[in-house]
């Protein structure tokens, strides 16, 4: 007997709103094996992990100084996987956005204006849009793989980034190091929370949740993104083009994943280094699918997954946990969410091997 | 039977005033600070602690911390150079840990940004040079000493004349062993040449394993390198070429191809600023040690390694414990020739710690 997926004709729509319930429970039962058999107390573990990050005011906002990139490039990329156009470079494109964010600053340097800012958000959008419109063009010219092409080049940006920090932007100061000079006042981020890290990028990622569900449900780009990723034909036969949906929900995306790695550099990093992002564009494609690519979803999504880094760097302080313990319980995690998905458009059959062959 | 109850009985002994200080937060609600036991001190490390180099050495500086002094020692292992570290600073500090040890460059601005908030915890900032507020000190090895010791070897024992070389990140401390290593090599082989390969990470076994395969395609009979996986000597054993360790002893991992290690000694550095805290002596100092107080330490010989060869790196390790050699002793030339300073003169500290050019024996082009 083998076991195979087959559709179901109806899914539950009760089961779509529990289904991140069931397994959050699931995670829970898992979480508590895994502990216990690690010789932890579960219920220390489990608190580590998701309530003493969120016991004070700091603690929140971390959680939003972690979130707001994922979110803010997890809703964009979300258009994107909605029509099909797969953006996997978000990572290249925040680095992109970081790097002519950094150079505005820097270039501005020691200029103090309100206008500084302002420039330097529009230098990141700019940056991560001409990095997402490589493999626009490429996809809409040659028809090349755009996964691949986005893919390549994010090692693209990170060296280019490395070659700036080793070279032309390093401090004058800095003894040779890479890295360059930290940001001057008015290229800094304004915090929104006194005594916490939590900048304005986080407003701008409740902002971008808004925007872009509003984008899907009320205009007509969003519905034919929603049309020609599920009905690629009768998007054509409506007079939709395939090609300016690549370029929008390519420059979709690069923009904002370039804010966002504009807002990493001007607010918590404070300067450009030579690795600016813990892989926020790629963790970013799993807050979209955990979001189900739905805007508040991926908001939520964002949520979650920042609390699981925050909660794993707790463990380690608190119960000395090492950090590969943390990977298997986020992964656990994502397992039982993409799985509970699975099922409620999918039923297990088995079937026995002789049907299996003769198809 | 009767061992493991000894066994048993010693790891209760030893764990006792652990326990105690256990009961006695549990009974009077204090913790107990002033003997040390009870002072929780943080390690953040950049890698995994089972990377064999950087901060392999680090986490048995820290245990050694646990087993010496009997703190509760905590880390935190592959935390970003980047927006994440600062929060893991400041994790460390608010709860409860007195010293904090931040063992990567990456790390100086927010070791010296969380340092400003909590004037009652002692930092320390590994191979930085900032120092913003008098509750941060520095340290670092003077790892160049270490390269001469091995260039020395190399020009002893290198036939092709190319020994190949693993580079990181061209930033001043890998700039600085690169040309160390070249100049006494030179010294002992003027026609050798060094060629650089650099791989931009600390740590990537498969990057450094291509690294050191490319360096011996070249030409290269002996590979050194500043990354921190053994992934190179494994190579090197295959290929019957020689290989240098980085940080940690290598020799288990290619033991005919192992020459010697220059090995990463955090121990006593640890044991003495933990000390220093529990006494309340702790201050804020650069420090920048060396052969001589034992931070750049070495494992044993390789059986490869003739007894010449060993005498005369012997020599080079006694003479830079002296302050007899150093390992930038003029005259030297950059990489063009020209001469950079000339006999009897010496490069200053300063001049080493802004290394941005490559001596004359090292091939290839600065990158940045």
């Amino acid at each position: 007997m083998i076991p195979y997926l087959e559709k179901r004709a109806e899914h539950s729509q009760t089961m779509v709103y529990i289904s991140p319930f069931i397994a959050l429970g699931l995670t829970l039962l898992g979480g508590i094996m895994l502990f216990s058999l690690l010789g932890k107390s579960p219920a220390q573990a489990l608190y580590a992990f998701f309530v003493s990050p969120l016991t004070s005011l700091y603690g929140w906002a971390e959680l939003g100084v972690k979130a707001s990139p994922l979110v803010l490039i997890g809703v964009a990329l979300s258009i994107g996987f909605r029509a099909g156009v797969w953006n996997i470079g978000a990572e290249g494109q925040l680095t992109l956005g970081a790097i002519c964010g950094g150079c505005v600053a820097l270039w501005m340097y020691p200029v103090d204006s309100i206008f500084v800012l302002p420039l330097m958000m529009i230098g990141g959008i700019l940056g991560g849009m001409f990095w997402a419109s490589i493999p626009a063009f490429l996809k809409t010219r040659f028809n090349a793989n755009e996964i691949l092409t986005s893919l390549m080049l994010t090692y693209v940006a990170l060296l280019l980034l490395s070659l700036l920090v080793h070279g032309p932007l390093r401090d004058p100061d800095g003894f040779n190091f890479p890295e360059s000079r930290i940001f001057h006042d008015a290229a800094s981020l304004p915090i929104i929370l006194d005594g916490t890290r939590l900048h304005l990028g986080a407003v701008f990622a409740l902002v971008a949740v808004g925007g872009i569900w509003l984008l899907l449900s009320k205009s007509l780009i969003g519905f034919q993104v929603k049309v020609i990723g599920q009905a690629p034909a009768a998007g054509r036969h409506a007079g939709f083009s395939v090609n300016r949906m690549i370029w929008f929900t390519l420059l979709l995306g690069g923009g904002m994943a370039g804010l966002a790695g504009m807002f990493e550099v001007s607010g918590p990093i404070g300067q450009l280094l030579p690795t600016i992002s813990p892989g926020y564009g790629f963790t970013a494609i799993i807050v979209a699918f955990v979001g189900r690519l739905h805007p508040v979803g991926s908001l939520f999504a964002g949520l979650l997954i920042a609390l699981s880094y925050l909660g794993g760097e707790n463990a380690q302080i608190t119960l000395n946990l090492p950090i590969a313990v943390t990977g298997v319980f986020q992964g656990m995690l994502l397992f039982f969410l993409l799985a509970c998905d699975v099922l409620i458009r999918y039923r297990i059959r088995f079937k026995p091997v002789s049907r299996l062959r003769h198809g | 039977m009767i061992s493991r109850k000894l066994n048993l009985l010693t790891t209760v002994t030893r764990k006792m005033p652990a326990m105690l200080a256990a009961l006695l937060i549990a009974v009077t609600g204090t913790s107990v600070h002033a003997d040390g036991h009870g002072m929780k001190v943080g390690f953040i490390y950049v890698g995994p602690t089972g990377d064999h180099g950087w901060t392999y050495r680090h986490d048995i500086g820290r245990q050694s911390l646990e087993s010496e002094l009997g703190v509760e020692a905590t880390f935190v292992e592959s935390v970003p150079e980047g927006a994440d570290a600062e929060r893991v600073i400041r994790q460390l500090a608010t709860s409860g840990h007195k010293l904090i040890f931040t063992t990567s460059f990456g790390y100086m601005n927010p070791t010296n940004k969380v340092a400003k908030e909590f004037p009652d915890v002692k930092f320390e900032h590994a191979t930085g040079y900032k120092r913003e507020s008098d509750n941060v000190s520095t340290y670092s090895a003077r790892f160049y000493e270490g390269r001469a010791v091995i260039g020395t070897i190399a020009g002893h024992m290198t036939r092709t004349g190319v020994v190949g070389y693993i580079a990181s990140f061209p930033i001043p401390e890998v700039i600085r062993g690169i040309n160390s290593f070249t100049l006494a090599m030179r010294k002992v082989n003027p026609d050798a040449v060094v060629r650089v390969v650099w791989v931009n990470t600390w740590y990537d076994p498969g990057k450094e394993g291509d690294a050191a395969k490319a360096l011996i395609d070249q030409g290269a009979d002996i590979i050194a390198q500043h990354t921190d996986s053994p992934a190179a000597l494994q190579v090197a054993e295959d290929r019957g070429v020689f290989a240098f360790g980085q940080a940690s002893d290598m020799s288990k991992f290619a033991p005919n191809a192992h020459l010697t290690s220059i090995v990463n000694n955090w121990d006593p550095y640890y044991i003495e600023r933990a000390k220093a805290v529990m006494g309340g002596t702790w201050a804020s100092v650069d420090t920048w040690n060396g052969i001589r107080e034992g931070m750049v330490s070495f494992s044993p010989y390789g059986d490869a390694v003739p007894a010449d060869v060993r005498a005369a790196a012997d020599a080079v390790k006694e003479g830079i414990a002296s302050g007899s050699i150093h390992p930038f002793d003029g005259p030297l030339n950059n990489q063009a020739g020209e001469q950079v300073i000339g006999s009897g003169e010496r490069l200053g500290d300063g001049d080493l710690l802004g290394m941005n050019y490559y001596v004359e024996g090292v091939e290839g082009d600065l990158p940045g």
